[in-house]
């Protein structure tokens, strides 16, 4: 049962990576999107 | 635009779900590895995705090269960027399954992994480069480093290879042929991984026209301050 | 000016500045020589150890000092906007670049020459294979980090913290060279196999990269 660690592991972790990816992007996106407020002003 | 962007997401996260459990559950487990092998299907197809996106920023580099189009340039620029993420899902994975299997963390002369690596240092060192850019050019520049990079990659692969024969390691899931279920449940986790490249990097894609627009909009206004 | 003429007048101006400054080879052969020293404390193998890692700490040494001469290619040219001349000049990129490499190639020619010595002496080293193959390993690994090099200075010049962007961006490339250089070395070293594969692929890593280098140059000099 413990290979099933590993499985786990991998899979929790791919997500994990997407996650933090989408997480900056979004971060990014709100970033740019009060310059354009500010610039609109 | 937007509904297109929607419709998208939705198929991705339907695709990704269905990927999930056919993977899970639905494939067969393999017999001498058993269920550490599922791990496969999450670790083949990013890798077989991050090389799509890696050839698509080669491709769309050229272009820049030969038309000057923005566009080609920030296609690239997209494209390296979450072939990198991808990649990184790879390089990942594939210790965790490698661990189980042959009680290595690493085999330094695993071929496809260790190309893998070192792809996925020549285009860190790329947007690495594109982000420390300060030159007007730098969307010129980052086209020829990433036509470098493209023809590095047979070459990374036959000195591994060769590196490969001398220090021989195991190779996971190397030869023999697959069992058509397994084979479907790959494809099946390919076309959702593929989906949701295509999804991260439409993102990305706007985000950058975004900021661009941005800067251009900054500089336009400093222009103006400084002649009031 | 003929394309040669071009080049054999870069060159010669390069290595008439460098015998009267002495600043790349001098930085360049201190650096090797802390990293030989370095080394010899680190690792204190028997013969038969040394022999299989000798390729490697001589490679890394040489790669590391080539950085050094390396990043002054170009810096010594934009001090009184040479570049900009350059660029304006009907002069074509071209000769500049190859008279660049050779330059390179000669001052990493020479550290090798005086360093070698050296590790032979700190290591206790004996070749055991064909020793004469070492001569071509040596030529093409020097011009597979050089060529790369050279291009990849003349892109780090409009970078931020260039002196750090030249080795992001040239380490991962030479890669495959460094594996060559590395395993022919190792090969001739201790005599167990054939150098010959190596010795092809690094041939083959000069051939492409001489070509897109040649091929791409000029687009970075009018970017940069």
């Amino acid at each position: 049962m413990k290979s099933m660690n590993y499985l786990y592991a991998a899979y929790i972790a791919t997500w994990v990576i997407h996650g933090t990816y989408l997480m900056i992007l979004a971060r990014q996106y709100s970033r740019v999107r009060k310059e354009m407020e500010s610039l609109r002003k | 635009m937007k509904r297109g962007f929607t419709l998208l997401a939705l198929v991705t996260a339907l695709l990704l779900s269905f990927a999930l459990y056919e993977a899970l559950i639905a494939a067969p487990t393999e017999q001498t590895m058993g269920n550490v092998q599922r791990i496969f299907y999450y670790h083949v197809p990013s890798a077989w995705t991050a090389f799509v996106l890696f050839l698509i920023n080669f491709v769309s580099s050229i272009v820049y090269l030969i038309r000057r189009n923005p566009k080609a340039d920030i296609l690239a620029l997209v494209s390296a960027e979450v072939g990198v993420v991808f990649c990184t899902v790879v390089i990942v994975t594939g210790p965790i399954w490698a661990r189980p299997v042959w009680g290595i963390w690493w085999a330094p002369g695993d071929i496809r992994l260790t190309t893998t690596l070192v792809l996925w240092l020549i285009y860190i060192s790329y947007l690495v480069l594109r982000r420390f850019s300060t030159s007007g050019r730098t969307p010129v520049i980052a086209a020829v480093v990433a036509i470098f990079g493209a023809l590095d990659v047979p070459l990374v692969y036959f000195s591994i290879w060769f590196f490969r024969t001398q220090h021989p390691s195991p190779v996971i899931g190397g030869g023999g042929s697959l069992d058509p279920r397994m084979a479907r449940v790959l494809l099946i986790n390919w076309a959702a991984f593929m989906c949701l490249a295509w999804l991260l990097s439409w993102t990305r894609y706007e985000l950058e026209v975004a900021k661009r627009q941005v800067e251009e909009a900054q500089a336009l206004e400093s222009l103006l301050e400084g002649s009031r | 000016m003929s394309f040669l003429e071009i080049t054999r007048a870069t060159l010669a101006k390069d290595i008439r500045l460098e015998w009267r400054s002495k600043d790349a080879i001098n930085a360049m052969l201190f650096f090797a020589l802390l990293v030989v020293v370095i080394f010899s404390f680190a690792f204190d193998p028997t013969a038969e150890e040394s022999r299989r890692i000798a390729g490697g700490l001589i490679w890394v040494a040489f790669l590391f000092a080539a950085v050094v001469a390396l990043n002054q290619t170009w810096a010594r040219e934009l001090r009184n906007q040479v570049l900009d001349a350059y660029r304006v000049s009907p002069a074509p990129a071209n000769p500049l670049f190859l008279a660049k490499a050779f330059g390179n190639f000669i001052f990493v020619s020479v550290l090798e020459a005086v360093m070698t010595p050296l590790f032979v002496a700190f290591y206790k080293l004996r070749v055991l294979g064909p020793a004469w193959e070492l001569i071509p390993i040596a030529l093409l690994g020097t011009w597979a980090l050089v060529i790369n090099g050279t291009f990849f200075a003349a892109i780090s010049l409009r970078t931020r913290s260039r002196e750090i962007m030249l080795p992001l961006l040239l380490f991962p490339i030479s890669i495959p060279a460094l594996l060559g250089m590395v395993n022919a070395t190792t090969a001739v070293l201790t005599g167990e196999e054939s150098a010959r594969f190596w010795i092809a692929l690094l041939m083959a890593y000069d051939v492409v990269f001489t070509t897109a280098s040649l091929l791409m140059f000029e687009l970075v000099l009018e970017a940069e």
